[in-house]
Protein backbone atom coordinates (compact mmCIF):
# COMPACT_ATOMS: atom_id res chain seq x y z
CA UNK A 1 0.00 0.00 0.00
CA UNK A 2 1.89 2.90 -1.03
CA UNK A 3 0.87 6.58 1.02
CA UNK A 4 1.28 9.68 -0.58
CA UNK A 5 0.99 13.50 0.42
CA UNK A 6 2.60 16.88 0.51
CA UNK A 7 5.67 17.40 2.78
CA UNK A 8 4.17 18.39 6.21
CA UNK A 9 0.67 16.56 6.06
CA UNK A 10 1.68 14.05 8.61
CA UNK A 11 3.36 10.77 6.45
CA UNK A 12 5.76 10.58 9.44
CA UNK A 13 3.65 11.17 12.20
CA UNK A 14 1.19 8.46 10.63
CA UNK A 15 4.24 6.10 10.59
CA UNK A 16 5.19 6.86 14.08
CA UNK A 17 1.93 6.81 15.81
CA UNK A 18 0.92 3.36 13.98
CA UNK A 19 4.57 2.04 15.43
CA UNK A 20 3.65 3.57 19.22
CA UNK A 21 6.72 5.54 18.71
CA UNK A 22 4.38 8.80 19.19
CA UNK A 23 1.65 9.73 22.21
CA UNK A 24 -1.12 9.56 19.67
CA UNK A 25 -5.07 9.25 20.13
CA UNK A 26 -7.30 5.88 18.73
CA UNK A 27 -6.68 2.72 19.01
CA UNK A 28 -3.92 0.47 16.28
CA UNK A 29 -4.61 -3.11 16.13
CA UNK A 30 -2.83 -5.92 14.25
CA UNK A 31 -5.20 -8.80 13.96
CA UNK A 32 -7.75 -7.11 16.27
CA UNK A 33 -5.38 -7.36 18.75
CA UNK A 34 -4.72 -3.46 19.92
CA UNK A 35 -1.23 -1.96 20.77
CA UNK A 36 -1.87 -1.10 24.21
CA UNK A 37 -2.44 -4.86 24.54
CA UNK A 38 1.20 -5.95 24.14
CA UNK A 39 4.41 -4.82 25.25
CA UNK A 40 6.30 -1.80 23.66
CA UNK A 41 9.01 -4.07 22.25
CA UNK A 42 6.83 -6.74 20.88
CA UNK A 43 4.87 -4.27 19.25
CA UNK A 44 7.32 -2.81 17.66
CA UNK A 45 8.75 -6.28 16.48
CA UNK A 46 5.44 -7.08 14.19
CA UNK A 47 5.04 -3.47 12.98
CA UNK A 48 8.95 -2.47 11.95
CA UNK A 49 9.64 1.31 10.75
CA UNK A 50 12.21 2.18 8.51
CA UNK A 51 12.80 5.79 9.26
CA UNK A 52 13.63 7.94 6.30
CA UNK A 53 17.53 8.23 7.82
CA UNK A 54 18.81 5.39 9.48
CA UNK A 55 20.30 6.00 12.78
CA UNK A 56 23.36 3.93 14.22
CA UNK A 57 24.57 3.54 17.45
CA UNK A 58 27.94 1.21 17.58
CA UNK A 59 31.07 2.10 15.27
CA UNK A 60 30.92 -2.00 13.58
CA UNK A 61 28.22 -2.75 11.39
CA UNK A 62 28.57 -5.89 12.34
CA UNK A 63 27.03 -4.68 15.99
CA UNK A 64 23.79 -3.43 14.50
CA UNK A 65 23.18 -6.81 12.94
CA UNK A 66 22.78 -9.86 14.72
CA UNK A 67 23.29 -12.78 12.83
CA UNK A 68 22.05 -11.32 8.81
CA UNK A 69 21.03 -13.76 6.30
CA UNK A 70 24.19 -13.71 3.76
CA UNK A 71 21.76 -14.13 0.80
CA UNK A 72 19.92 -11.16 1.79
CA UNK A 73 23.24 -9.44 2.19
CA UNK A 74 24.41 -10.73 -1.39
CA UNK A 75 20.82 -9.49 -2.52
CA UNK A 76 21.97 -5.57 -1.74
CA UNK A 77 24.94 -6.50 -3.23
CA UNK A 78 26.86 -6.50 0.14
CA UNK A 79 29.88 -8.94 1.10
CA UNK A 80 30.30 -10.54 4.48
CA UNK A 81 33.04 -8.60 5.30
CA UNK A 82 30.75 -5.27 5.55
CA UNK A 83 30.07 -6.83 9.17
CA UNK A 84 32.98 -5.09 9.86
CA UNK A 85 32.94 -2.03 8.24
CA UNK A 86 33.35 0.95 10.47
CA UNK A 87 29.48 2.81 9.90
CA UNK A 88 31.13 5.91 8.53
CA UNK A 89 32.78 4.52 5.83
CA UNK A 90 29.09 3.89 4.67
CA UNK A 91 27.28 5.90 2.23
CA UNK A 92 23.98 6.86 2.49
CA UNK A 93 22.42 4.46 0.41
CA UNK A 94 24.57 1.17 1.78
CA UNK A 95 23.19 2.64 5.52
CA UNK A 96 19.57 2.73 4.09
CA UNK A 97 20.28 -0.60 2.48
CA UNK A 98 21.51 -2.12 5.55
CA UNK A 99 18.66 -0.45 7.86
CA UNK A 100 16.23 -2.20 5.72
CA UNK A 101 18.07 -6.10 6.37
CA UNK A 102 18.27 -4.82 9.85
CA UNK A 103 14.70 -4.27 10.22
CA UNK A 104 13.53 -7.15 8.13
CA UNK A 105 15.42 -9.71 10.48
CA UNK A 106 13.29 -9.01 13.07
CA UNK A 107 10.54 -10.97 10.59
CA UNK A 108 7.77 -7.80 11.17
CA UNK A 109 4.26 -8.73 10.28
CA UNK A 110 4.08 -5.16 8.93
CA UNK A 111 6.23 -3.14 7.16
CA UNK A 112 5.95 0.99 7.36
CA UNK A 113 8.53 2.39 5.31
CA UNK A 114 9.15 6.40 5.34
CA UNK A 115 10.67 6.53 1.65
CA UNK A 116 13.19 3.71 1.91
CA UNK A 117 14.92 4.46 -1.52
CA UNK A 118 15.13 8.29 -1.38
CA UNK A 119 18.66 8.23 -1.04
CA UNK A 120 19.51 5.10 -3.58
CA UNK A 121 20.77 5.56 -7.09
CA UNK A 122 17.96 3.34 -9.78
CA UNK A 123 20.19 -0.20 -9.53
CA UNK A 124 20.30 -0.14 -5.44
CA UNK A 125 16.75 1.11 -5.65
CA UNK A 126 15.79 -1.63 -7.73
CA UNK A 127 17.39 -4.29 -5.28
CA UNK A 128 16.10 -2.79 -2.41
CA UNK A 129 12.39 -3.12 -3.86
CA UNK A 130 12.74 -6.19 -5.02
CA UNK A 131 13.96 -7.47 -1.67
CA UNK A 132 10.72 -6.00 0.03
CA UNK A 133 8.48 -7.37 -2.56
CA UNK A 134 10.51 -11.12 -1.61
CA UNK A 135 10.38 -10.24 1.77
CA UNK A 136 5.72 -9.44 1.39
CA UNK A 137 5.51 -12.40 -0.28
CA UNK A 138 7.35 -14.79 1.41
CA UNK A 139 6.06 -13.63 5.04
CA UNK A 140 3.10 -12.28 3.41
CA UNK A 141 3.24 -9.54 5.23
CA UNK A 142 1.50 -6.31 4.93
CA UNK A 143 3.38 -2.76 3.85
CA UNK A 144 2.94 0.51 3.83
CA UNK A 145 5.04 2.77 1.83
CA UNK A 146 5.31 6.32 1.75
CA UNK A 147 6.57 7.44 -1.64
CA UNK A 148 6.94 10.62 -3.51
CA UNK A 149 8.10 9.08 -6.93
CA UNK A 150 4.88 8.11 -9.13
CA UNK A 151 6.78 5.31 -11.52
CA UNK A 152 7.86 3.74 -8.49
CA UNK A 153 3.66 4.11 -6.60
CA UNK A 154 2.72 2.29 -9.77
CA UNK A 155 5.70 -0.57 -9.50
CA UNK A 156 5.12 -1.89 -6.17
CA UNK A 157 1.95 -0.29 -5.04
CA UNK A 158 -1.47 -2.31 -5.12
CA UNK A 159 -3.80 0.72 -3.41
CA UNK A 160 -2.71 3.87 -2.49
CA UNK A 161 -3.58 5.89 -0.21
CA UNK A 162 -3.07 10.21 -0.15
CA UNK A 163 -3.30 12.29 2.80
CA UNK A 164 -4.96 15.64 1.61
CA UNK A 165 -5.85 18.43 3.93
CA UNK A 166 -5.04 16.27 7.50
CA UNK A 167 -7.39 13.52 6.04
CA UNK A 168 -6.35 10.13 4.77
CA UNK A 169 -7.94 8.75 1.43
CA UNK A 170 -7.80 6.16 -1.04
CA UNK A 171 -7.28 7.14 -4.41
CA UNK A 172 -8.41 4.29 -7.30
CA UNK A 173 -6.07 6.13 -9.70
CA UNK A 174 -2.23 6.57 -10.05
CA UNK A 175 -1.50 10.34 -10.76
CA UNK B 1 48.20 24.27 69.93
CA UNK B 2 46.02 26.83 69.95
CA UNK B 3 44.01 28.84 67.70
CA UNK B 4 44.93 32.08 66.75
CA UNK B 5 42.31 34.35 66.62
CA UNK B 6 42.07 36.41 63.52
CA UNK B 7 41.26 40.84 64.31
CA UNK B 8 38.83 43.10 61.53
CA UNK B 9 41.96 44.67 60.85
CA UNK B 10 44.07 42.11 60.00
CA UNK B 11 41.52 40.61 57.35
CA UNK B 12 41.53 44.10 56.15
CA UNK B 13 45.18 43.47 55.52
CA UNK B 14 43.79 40.62 53.16
CA UNK B 15 41.55 42.44 51.83
CA UNK B 16 43.62 45.24 50.67
CA UNK B 17 45.17 43.00 47.97
CA UNK B 18 42.38 42.41 46.46
CA UNK B 19 41.63 46.12 46.20
CA UNK B 20 44.93 46.19 45.18
CA UNK B 21 44.31 43.72 42.05
CA UNK B 22 41.15 45.48 41.29
CA UNK B 23 42.93 48.47 41.02
CA UNK B 24 45.49 46.87 39.24
CA UNK B 25 43.17 45.43 36.57
CA UNK B 26 41.92 49.15 35.65
CA UNK B 27 44.99 50.22 33.59
CA UNK B 28 45.16 46.26 32.12
CA UNK B 29 42.01 46.73 30.67
CA UNK B 30 41.04 43.40 31.98
CA UNK B 31 37.21 44.76 33.41
CA UNK B 32 37.82 42.68 36.51
CA UNK B 33 37.86 45.88 38.69
CA UNK B 34 33.90 45.61 39.36
CA UNK B 35 33.58 41.72 39.56
CA UNK B 36 36.27 41.52 41.86
CA UNK B 37 35.25 43.92 44.41
CA UNK B 38 31.52 42.85 44.29
CA UNK B 39 32.64 39.16 44.45
CA UNK B 40 34.90 40.21 47.32
CA UNK B 41 32.11 42.11 49.30
CA UNK B 42 29.58 38.97 48.40
CA UNK B 43 32.07 36.64 50.06
CA UNK B 44 32.25 38.49 52.52
CA UNK B 45 29.17 38.96 54.04
CA UNK B 46 27.50 35.47 53.07
CA UNK B 47 30.53 33.97 55.19
CA UNK B 48 29.94 36.16 58.26
CA UNK B 49 26.08 35.40 58.06
CA UNK B 50 26.81 31.90 57.88
CA UNK B 51 29.01 32.31 60.70
CA UNK B 52 26.16 34.04 62.56
CA UNK B 53 23.82 31.27 61.91
CA UNK B 54 26.05 28.84 62.88
CA UNK B 55 26.83 29.96 66.32
CA UNK B 56 23.03 30.26 67.01
CA UNK B 57 22.68 27.15 65.81
CA UNK B 58 25.77 25.53 68.17
CA UNK B 59 24.03 27.65 70.92
CA UNK B 60 20.45 26.55 70.60
CA UNK B 61 21.39 22.52 70.67
CA UNK B 62 18.00 21.85 69.23
CA UNK B 63 17.60 18.90 66.99
CA UNK B 64 14.80 20.79 64.96
CA UNK B 65 16.65 23.43 64.38
CA UNK B 66 19.54 21.28 63.03
CA UNK B 67 16.65 19.82 60.74
CA UNK B 68 15.52 23.30 59.35
CA UNK B 69 19.28 23.85 58.25
CA UNK B 70 19.61 20.67 57.18
CA UNK B 71 16.31 20.86 55.09
CA UNK B 72 17.41 24.40 53.71
CA UNK B 73 20.70 23.18 52.68
CA UNK B 74 18.82 20.31 50.63
CA UNK B 75 16.40 22.78 49.16
CA UNK B 76 19.26 24.91 47.91
CA UNK B 77 21.79 22.00 46.62
CA UNK B 78 18.67 21.22 44.81
CA UNK B 79 17.68 24.56 43.17
CA UNK B 80 21.38 24.45 41.89
CA UNK B 81 21.06 20.77 40.79
CA UNK B 82 18.03 22.22 38.34
CA UNK B 83 19.99 25.40 37.20
CA UNK B 84 23.30 23.19 35.88
CA UNK B 85 21.25 20.89 33.71
CA UNK B 86 21.06 22.67 29.67
CA UNK B 87 17.99 20.81 29.66
CA UNK B 88 16.03 19.10 32.54
CA UNK B 89 12.90 17.65 32.95
CA UNK B 90 9.56 19.21 33.35
CA UNK B 91 7.56 20.67 36.06
CA UNK B 92 8.17 18.98 39.37
CA UNK B 93 10.74 16.45 38.28
CA UNK B 94 13.19 18.46 37.55
CA UNK B 95 13.63 19.76 40.57
CA UNK B 96 12.17 17.13 42.49
CA UNK B 97 14.69 14.69 41.29
CA UNK B 98 17.67 16.01 42.40
CA UNK B 99 16.68 16.82 46.16
CA UNK B 100 15.31 12.99 46.21
CA UNK B 101 18.57 11.96 44.65
CA UNK B 102 20.90 13.72 47.25
CA UNK B 103 18.32 13.15 50.04
CA UNK B 104 19.04 9.49 49.43
CA UNK B 105 22.39 9.68 49.45
CA UNK B 106 24.08 12.14 51.37
CA UNK B 107 21.35 11.74 54.37
CA UNK B 108 21.94 8.32 53.94
CA UNK B 109 25.67 8.76 54.77
CA UNK B 110 25.88 11.11 57.08
CA UNK B 111 23.48 8.74 59.60
CA UNK B 112 26.41 6.05 58.96
CA UNK B 113 29.19 8.40 59.85
CA UNK B 114 27.04 10.06 62.47
CA UNK B 115 25.55 7.09 64.31
CA UNK B 116 27.81 4.40 63.56
CA UNK B 117 31.57 5.89 63.04
CA UNK B 118 31.72 9.35 64.55
CA UNK B 119 28.69 8.82 67.14
CA UNK B 120 28.99 12.34 68.72
CA UNK B 121 26.87 12.75 71.25
CA UNK B 122 23.89 13.66 70.83
CA UNK B 123 24.41 12.40 67.44
CA UNK B 124 23.22 15.38 65.13
CA UNK B 125 25.72 17.38 67.49
CA UNK B 126 25.83 20.35 64.82
CA UNK B 127 29.52 21.02 65.25
CA UNK B 128 29.70 17.39 63.15
CA UNK B 129 26.41 17.41 61.36
CA UNK B 130 26.21 20.78 59.60
CA UNK B 131 29.99 20.94 58.18
CA UNK B 132 29.82 16.89 56.70
CA UNK B 133 26.27 17.14 55.92
CA UNK B 134 28.04 20.50 53.72
CA UNK B 135 30.55 18.53 52.24
CA UNK B 136 28.42 15.63 51.32
CA UNK B 137 25.35 17.92 49.40
CA UNK B 138 28.17 20.09 47.94
CA UNK B 139 29.44 16.59 46.38
CA UNK B 140 26.66 14.88 45.48
CA UNK B 141 24.96 18.14 44.29
CA UNK B 142 28.19 18.44 42.06
CA UNK B 143 28.07 14.85 40.92
CA UNK B 144 24.42 14.51 40.27
CA UNK B 145 23.92 17.72 38.25
CA UNK B 146 26.82 16.52 35.91
CA UNK B 147 25.47 12.96 35.43
CA UNK B 148 21.58 14.41 34.44
CA UNK B 149 23.20 16.85 32.36
CA UNK B 150 24.93 14.69 30.25
CA UNK B 151 21.56 11.78 30.22
CA UNK B 152 19.16 14.72 29.54
CA UNK B 153 21.27 16.60 27.20
CA UNK B 154 22.67 12.66 25.35
CA UNK B 155 19.07 12.12 25.05
CA UNK B 156 18.25 15.29 23.59
CA UNK B 157 21.42 15.07 20.64
CA UNK B 158 21.13 10.83 20.48
CA UNK B 159 17.44 10.74 19.60
CA UNK B 160 17.86 9.26 16.29
CA UNK B 161 20.10 6.36 17.67
CA UNK B 162 17.59 5.59 20.82
CA UNK B 163 14.38 5.70 18.58
CA UNK B 164 16.52 3.41 16.03
CA UNK B 165 16.60 0.41 18.83
CA UNK B 166 13.44 0.83 20.08
CA UNK B 167 11.82 0.34 16.21
CA UNK B 168 14.04 -2.42 16.52
CA UNK B 169 12.12 -4.03 19.30
CA UNK B 170 14.58 -3.00 22.13
CA UNK B 171 13.32 -2.34 25.38
CA UNK B 172 14.16 1.12 26.69
CA UNK B 173 16.38 0.25 29.58
CA UNK B 174 18.52 -1.35 26.52
CA UNK B 175 17.62 1.57 23.98
CA UNK B 176 19.07 4.15 26.52
CA UNK B 177 21.68 2.13 28.64
CA UNK B 178 25.12 3.03 27.14
CA UNK B 179 23.91 6.69 28.10
CA UNK B 180 22.75 5.96 31.01
CA UNK B 181 26.68 4.65 31.72
CA UNK B 182 27.82 7.32 30.49
CA UNK B 183 26.13 9.64 32.43
CA UNK B 184 26.41 7.62 35.71
CA UNK B 185 30.19 7.68 34.68
CA UNK B 186 30.43 10.96 33.85
CA UNK B 187 28.86 11.72 37.57
CA UNK B 188 31.43 9.85 39.05
CA UNK B 189 34.66 10.30 37.93
CA UNK B 190 35.69 13.70 38.95
CA UNK B 191 35.45 12.56 42.53
CA UNK B 192 36.72 8.86 42.16
CA UNK B 193 39.91 11.47 40.28
CA UNK B 194 39.43 13.67 43.72
CA UNK B 195 40.30 10.87 46.02
CA UNK B 196 42.82 9.18 44.01
CA UNK B 197 45.06 13.22 43.74
CA UNK B 198 44.10 13.76 47.21
CA UNK B 199 47.32 14.71 49.60
CA UNK B 200 49.24 14.30 46.79
CA UNK B 201 48.27 16.92 44.31
CA UNK B 202 46.17 19.49 46.65
CA UNK B 203 45.95 19.26 50.00
CA UNK B 204 41.93 18.83 51.05
CA UNK B 205 40.38 22.18 52.17
CA UNK B 206 38.69 20.16 55.51
CA UNK B 207 42.45 18.81 56.74
CA UNK B 208 44.41 22.04 55.99
CA UNK B 209 41.55 23.73 58.40
CA UNK B 210 41.76 21.13 60.86
CA UNK B 211 45.26 21.49 60.83
CA UNK B 212 45.09 25.38 60.85
CA UNK B 213 42.73 25.06 63.95
CA UNK B 214 45.44 23.10 66.11
CA UNK B 215 44.39 19.53 65.55
CA UNK B 216 47.29 16.93 65.36
CA UNK B 217 47.61 16.13 61.42
CA UNK B 218 47.25 12.30 61.65
CA UNK B 219 44.18 13.37 63.16
CA UNK B 220 42.98 15.72 60.57
CA UNK B 221 44.42 13.27 58.38
CA UNK B 222 41.82 10.56 59.49
CA UNK B 223 38.40 12.93 59.31
CA UNK B 224 39.70 13.39 55.22
CA UNK B 225 39.94 9.76 54.75
CA UNK B 226 36.35 9.17 56.44
CA UNK B 227 34.80 12.80 54.39
CA UNK B 228 36.53 11.20 51.38
CA UNK B 229 35.22 7.68 51.62
CA UNK B 230 31.32 9.23 52.62
CA UNK B 231 31.87 11.48 49.69
CA UNK B 232 32.54 8.81 47.44
CA UNK B 233 30.27 6.73 48.30
CA UNK B 234 27.20 9.64 48.25
CA UNK B 235 28.00 10.58 45.41
CA UNK B 236 27.84 7.15 43.46
CA UNK B 237 24.41 6.68 44.96
CA UNK B 238 23.31 10.06 44.37
CA UNK B 239 24.22 9.33 40.61
CA UNK B 240 22.86 6.08 40.18
CA UNK B 241 19.60 7.18 41.51
CA UNK B 242 19.51 10.15 39.81
CA UNK B 243 20.59 8.52 36.20
CA UNK B 244 17.76 5.57 36.80
CA UNK B 245 15.01 7.35 37.71
CA UNK B 246 15.86 10.21 35.03
CA UNK B 247 16.57 7.63 32.33
CA UNK B 248 12.93 6.03 33.29
CA UNK B 249 11.24 9.45 33.24
CA UNK B 250 12.52 10.05 29.80
CA UNK B 251 10.45 7.27 28.25
CA UNK B 252 6.52 6.63 29.09
CA UNK B 253 4.76 3.56 30.32
CA UNK B 254 4.59 2.72 26.22
CA UNK B 255 8.32 2.71 26.28
CA UNK B 256 8.38 6.09 23.92
CA UNK B 257 11.04 8.54 24.19
CA UNK B 258 9.56 11.71 25.69
CA UNK B 259 11.96 14.60 25.04
CA UNK B 260 8.61 16.83 25.67
CA UNK B 261 9.24 16.51 29.00
CA UNK B 262 12.23 18.14 28.77
CA UNK B 263 12.97 21.55 29.61
CA UNK B 264 15.20 24.00 28.41
CA UNK B 265 17.61 25.59 31.63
Amino acid sequence: MILTGPSGSGKTLLLRALADLDPHDGVVRLDGVAADAVKPAHWRRSVGLLPADSAWWADRVGDHLVDPDPEALASLGFERDVLDWSVSRLSSGERQRLALLRLLANRPRVLLLDEPTANLDAASAAHAEALIRRYRDSCSAAVLWVSHDPAQAERVGDRRLQIVDGHLAERSTWS
Amino acid sequence: MELIRLEAWELSVAAALVVALSLLSLPLRLDLTRSLLVSGLRMTIQLLLVGLVLKALFESRHPLVMAAIAAVMLAVAAREVAARQERRLAGTWGYGLGALAMFLSSFTMILVALTIIVRPEPWWTPQYAVPMLGMLLGNTMTGIALALDRLNQGAWEQRPQIEARLLLGCPAAEAIGDLRRRAARAGMLPTINTMAAAGVVSLPGMMTGQILAGSPPVEAVKYQILILFLIVAGVGVGTLVAVWLGARRLFDERERLRLDRLRQG
